[in-house]
């Protein structure tokens, strides 16, 4: 218990040493949100192992350690270190973010359509946007997770994105947060705003790459509103080096039609940790929830998903696959709550998991809450191994028993990307997936 | 090409093969019928490496090497091709990806450079046109919703892709349509040739109307019980398998009189 306080007691103090230089320190505003989360944050403190959403996940190896806020100019990262993590495609809009501050010699504009504005929420915050003040902290959950709370408190950077109604951006846009060996024993906490105006439509890649060797965190919280016939499509990809801690939260507020699309791969940290909410707030909203996680080694995975039907004629549509190897642990919590005016909601939620190895482990709950009569919400979760059938059939057509294990795991995973709509994005994953897979050398052409 | 001296197999405790002599020479098409429960698929699954079996006495070299020292990749990559009786499905796995990763593994094995997929796209809708496939399942995942007259098809198109010394169908035309039945016949007939040898596992004759076998060999309680030419399948259209019982005690009094 003293620890738990301790921790809290430790952010509060990086705050308080901050609060005059964090970005938007001179807009009332700004600083009276950040003011409020870290009181939030010191009410509920850090959450206890008896809370029900963190049953499987331990915070201790966070606790133990006294993470400080960083310096982003302390370490330097040229174009070549992040050569293997961005596009090819040459016209690709990319904002760079390196140990939580916006890197500008390593970003890319691109032309974007008129009014559309994809900035560094630092940018904004210093500003004092007056859009920007409506939906930050509108959609991400207060009540919910401490680290919302903390990550307001703290939030460095980000993008922010606006996408004026009716307005099709067809270049998807790269938003990519880099941990250099700068980051080690730092807190880096990014917040991403996705504001679609209604009929708007917009891509977003979010990933995460750690290039250091110790131990760090990153806090990251997405909101994204997607009002009236919009359709946002964000893939996140998190690779964070396997000494880093990773705790993210996406949370979505759907209009009427509107459609949204989160895939969440998870590769990399030590620990991992997803919170996913989408509200359906008005008729005929869909969201479609995809995620792969990937552990090894120590790693441990906890993606946590919150759908909530509130409104009639509203669809989900969930499909969350797991590979475990080592003596890694996976968590898939899946809630989807419908609502007794939520009349004819048609949802579906899937979980399978691989294991590939007997110290593995993964823990699959799906939690339906359903007040309607009127509905139709299926699940199924499942865990296996490898078909023993299907390696000896991949053997007999000539593949080494690694490299048909390869195979068969790729082609798991893969079930995941291949229905990925925009090529560039599709091939970028198959590319990262590959290079994570055990024996993926023997796969490369 | 293949020769089989007095192979005995068994799984678990239970002895399935009890002494399979089988000769295949240089472009020979054998027949291996018999009933359920014969071994007809532990021969095929021993031949082509699958694991839970336990090799008794016997030896059996393919193309004078030990092929049961070989794991099964190197039995693939030498030129043995195993048609499943039951397909497996690869979820995730495009067709076209397993063909490339076939080829090219047998082509690494053989010392050669990998074909890229363009190379490869080419030779393979030449071959799927011969299975009457449509190319569309091409990019599909390997077997996945395919029909099972589509499966046995594919393993046809595999075979013909890779285009083995020595092929072995696994009752591939059980379950299958006339259709089907004479696509199977028509891909078999097709790659006969003076150096492709072939063994084909069936339960029915009906397949034999469709290719004419040089052999054709009756198993029977793990072992040989009888062999004759083409015409034997019609013999046994007529006689059905239930002879055998009592041709196997006939053999019984004969070794036990001598």
């Amino acid at each position: 218990m003293t620890e738990i306080n301790e921790t809290v007691g430790h952010f509060k103090g990086l705050y308080t040493e901050a609060e005059d230089r964090l970005p938007g320190a001179s807009v009332a505003w700004v600083a009276r949100r950040r003011q409020a989360a870290i009181n939030r944050f010191a009410e509920q403190g850090m959450p206890a192992p008896r809370d029900e959403e963190w049953k499987y996940t331990s915070l201790r190896p966070i606790e133990k350690r006294a993470f400080a806020l960083p310096e982003p100019d302390a370490h330097e990262v040229s174009l070549t270190d992040i050569d293997p993590y961005v596009f090819d495609e040459p016209t690709a809009h990319r904002l760079v973010f390196v140990d939580g501050a916006y890197s500008e010699r390593l970003s890319q504009a691109s032309a974007l359509p008129q009014g559309v504005t994809a900035h560094p929420l630092s940018q904004a915050l210093d500003a004092g946007d007056e859009a920007l003040s409506h939906h930050l902290g509108h959609y991400a959950d207060p009540e919910g997770t401490p680290f919302v709370a903390l990550n307001t408190a703290l939030m460095s950077d980000g993008v922010y994105l606006h996408v004026p109604a009716g307005v099709t951006v067809a270049t998807p846009i790269h938003v990519l947060f880099v941990a250099s060996a700068g980051a080690e024993e730092r807190v880096l906490s990014y917040r991403n705003v996705l504001v679609a105006g209604e009929g708007a439509s917009a891509t977003v890649l979010e990933s995460y790459v750690g290039l250091a060797e110790g131990a760090y965190l990153t806090n990251t919280v997405t909101e994204a509103v997607a009002p009236e016939g919009a359709r946002l499509a964000v893939y996140k990809l998190q690779e964070e080096a396997t000494s880093g801690y990773h705790i993210a939260a996406f949370e979505a507020y759907q209009g009427g039609a509107s459609e949204v699309y989160h895939h969440n791969m998870s590769l990399g940290a030590r620990l991992a940790r997803n919170d996913i909410n989408d509200a359906l707030d008005h008729e005929g909203a869909h969201v479609g929830l995809n995620g792969l996680y990937l552990g090894d080694g120590r790693q441990h995975v906890d993606n946590h998903t919150r759908i909530d039907h509130l409104q009639p004629r509203t669809t989900s549509q969930e499909y969350y696959k797991g590979i475990l190897d080592g003596r890694s642990r996976g968590v898939f919590n899946g809630k989807v709550v419908v609502q007794p005016q939520a009349q004819e909601t048609s949802s579906d939620q899937q979980n399978r998991n691989l294991l590939l190895s007997r110290n593995a482990e993964v823990d699959p709950k799906p939690e339906l809450e359903i007040f309607a009569d009127d509905v139709s919400c299926t699940h199924g979760a499942t865990i296996g191994q490898l078909d023993e059938d299907a390696l000896f059939f991949l053997q007999t057509r000539g593949m080494a028993y690694a490299e048909a294990r390869s195979l068969l795991i790729f082609g798991f995973a893969n079930e995941i990307i291949e229905g990925i709509p925009i090529e560039q994005v599709r091939y970028r994953l198959e590319d990262r997936l590959m290079r994570r897979l055990p024996h993926a050398e023997a796969m490369e052409e | 090409m293949l020769s089989i001296k007095n192979l005995h197999a068994s799984v678990e405790d239970s002895e399935i093969l009890r002494g399979i002599n089988l000769e295949v020479g240089d472009g020979e098409v054998h027949a291996v019928m018999g009933p359920n429960g014969s071994g007809k698929s532990t021969l095929a699954g021993v031949l082509a490496g699958r694991e839970g079996y336990t090799i008794g006495e016997g030896e059996v070299t393919f193309e004078g090497k030990d092929l049961l020292a070989m794991e099964p990749q190197e039995r693939a990559c030498e030129g043995l091709f195993l048609a499943f009786q039951y397909p497996v499905e690869i979820p995730g796995v495009s067709n076209v990806y397993l063909l490339k990763s076939a080829v090219n593994a047998m082509r690494k094995y053989q010392g050669e450079e990998e074909l890229d997929a363009m190379d490869l796209v080419g030779l393979i809708k030449e071959k799927m046109n011969l299975t009457g496939m449509d190319d569309s399942l091409l990019y599909r995942s390997v077997n996945e919703g395919f029909s099972g007259g589509e499966k046995k098809r594919n393993e046809m198109l595999q075979m013909a892709v890779l285009e083995p010394k020595l092929a072995i169908l696994d009752e591939t035309d059980s379950g299958l349509d006339i259709d089907a039945l004479k696509i199977v016949a028509d891909v078999v007939n097709r790659l006969r040739d003076a150096n492709r040898s072939f063994i084909l596992i069936t339960h029915y004759q009906r397949l034999l109307d469709y290719i004419v076998p040089d052999q054709v060999h009756v198993l029977h309680n793990g072992h040989i019980a009888k062999s004759g030419d083409a015409d034997l399948p019609r013999e046994l259209e007529k006689t059905g398998y239930g002879w055998l019982t009592g041709a196997e005690e006939a053999a019984a009094e004969a070794t036990g009189e001598q």
